[in-house]
């Protein structure tokens, strides 16, 4: 099958590639581009570990063939991190608040994360729930990925974080 | 889990669209939001020799006001129906609908012309629009048509358009102001879809339910509407008597299969239930 020529940017980079239309979007990112910080959890739309945020929207990039990311600006979970290299804010939180275990949904929980509180910078505790249910965390029990948001969140609006008494 | 081959199109207009899917004829499918075909087409039971991409058509967006109906374009996604005012004012079973479908990633991209065309029995629109009276616009070789949600489902993945045509744009009418809704959704878990599930929208005056609609959504082969139960409470207060007249109308017309979500009696048993709980839901809310 004839291949497509693709430009996109991702973190912030031009990016180009040759791609047969089959190939999937995080193949693209994981073997083309070899940044295998999006990772494949299930293939199957599920797990949300494969997450990336394309022009403003969390997408599963399982989902999605790469031809159709042609011209769009990406952010991976490698391009997270603040300019000056430091933590972001919600690095920092899954840092501070013990929100992996083995790590495997990281990525995708802290890019579906990302553009959570660029929506809803003071997202309640629901809220955040709802706004993960997309990927899934075999090992945490989701409750210290949700004090990680919430730290971020409250970093990001400038207070300081109290953890809700248990 | 890699697709087989195919050659991607991306067409700018609906009568390109519809020119290359008359031209490739069988083995071209058109390509929506792609949560449900590129699924299927990783586990190679779909193999289209061709996709036509309708991302690119700017006129299958949007959301607007047409006299007394929204008109809503095949390709906006769920999550421009949920961050729509218009929607969340005008018809908000809708917004309560779409926020009950998948998850938040699968709503940035999945749209509403594609829940609604692909015939998915488990798909929430489709009972959802039989039960606002929506009309669907197709558009194909042969030139545009308008048919009725109630008129489009045929059988699972069967449904009215014909090979060429696309689903360009759903028409729906504003209901009554002061009008109560529910749309009830029993799942497993974020993302399954529903083991049963109820559209229900009436209107009340004097504490009696003056008209009434109610659809169903996989608990048989096509979504339903659930003629004789919405009947049964015309004119009641649906007191308790009544709600169980309802349930077991709509529980008679269903045929769920047996699956992982359980066994026929346990799902038009549910069904019932979640009948039931519209409509007392619907009631509270209608003024
Ligand atoms: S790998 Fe894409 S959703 Fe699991
Ligand atoms: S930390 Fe192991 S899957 Fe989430």
């Amino acid at each position: 099958m004839a291949k497509t020529h693709v430009t996109m940017k991702v973190n912030g980079a031009e990016v180009e590639g040759l791609v047969e239309p089959r190939t999937l979007l995080v193949h693209f990112i994981r073997e083309n581009l070899q940044m295998t910080g999006t990772h494949i959890g299930c293939e199957t739309t599920h797990c949300g570990a494969c997450t990336v945020d394309i022009d403003g929207m969390s997408v599963k990039s399982c989902t999605m063939f790469a031809v159709q990311a042609d011209g769009s600006d990406i952010i991976t979970i490698e391009g997270i991190a603040n300019a000056d290299g430091t933590l972001s804010a919600l690095q920092e939180g899954f840092r501070m608040m013990h929100g992996l275990q083995c790590g495997f949904c990281t990525p995708g929980m802290i890019v579906r994360a990302h553009r959570l509180l660029k929506e809803n910078p003071s997202p309640s505790e629901a809220e955040i729930r709802m706004g993960i249910s997309g990927n899934i965390c075999r090992c945490t029990g989701y409750q210290n990925i949700v004090k990680a948001i919430q730290y971020a969140s409250a970093k990001i609006n400038g207070v300081e974080f109290q953890e809700a008494a248990e | 889990m890699i697709p087989g081959s195919f050659s991607y199109h991306r067409p700018a207009s609906v009568a390109d669209a519809v020119k290359l899917l008359s031209d490739l004829g069988e083995e071209a499918r058109p390509l929506a939001g792609g949560h449900s075909l590129v699924p299927m087409m990783k586990l190679r039971l779909a193999t289209p020799a061709h996709l036509v991409d309708l991302h690119g058509i700017a006129a299958l967006k949007g959301i607007s006001r047409n006299g007394n109906n929204l008109i809503i374009g095949a390709m906006t996604t769920q999550h421009e129906l949920l961050a729509s005012d218009e929607v969340a004012k005008a018809m908000p079973i809708l917004h309560e609908a779409a926020l009950l479908i998948a998850d938040p990633q699968v709503r940035y991209r999945g749209t509403i012309g594609g829940n609604v065309a692909n015939g998915d029995p488990g798909n929430d629109m489709p009972a959802l629009m039989m039960t606002l009276e929506a009309t669907y616009r197709l558009e194909g070789p042969g030139g545009t048509r308008d048919v009725a949600a109630a008129d489009f489902y045929q059988g699972a993945y069967f449904t009215a358009l014909e090979p060429g045509e696309i689903l360009t744009s759903v028409s729906v009418p504003v209901p009554a102001a002061g009008h109560g809704y529910a749309y009830e959704k029993l799942k497993r878990k974020v993302g399954d879809y529903a083991t049963a599930a109820a559209a229900v929208v009436l209107t009340m005056s004097g504490g009696k339910v003056v008209t009434c609609a109610i659809g169903l959504t996989n608990v048989h082969e096509t979504p339903l509407l659930a003629i004789d139960a919405a009947k049964a409470v015309i004119g009641t207060s649906l007191d308790a008597a009544t709600l169980k007249k309802a349930a077991a109308a709509a529980s008679a017309i269903m045929a769920p299969a047996a699956d992982a979500r359980g066994p026929v009696e346990y799902r038009k048993h549910v069904g019932g239930i979640m009948v039931t709980r519209a409509l007392q839901r619907a009631a509270a809310i209608a003024k």
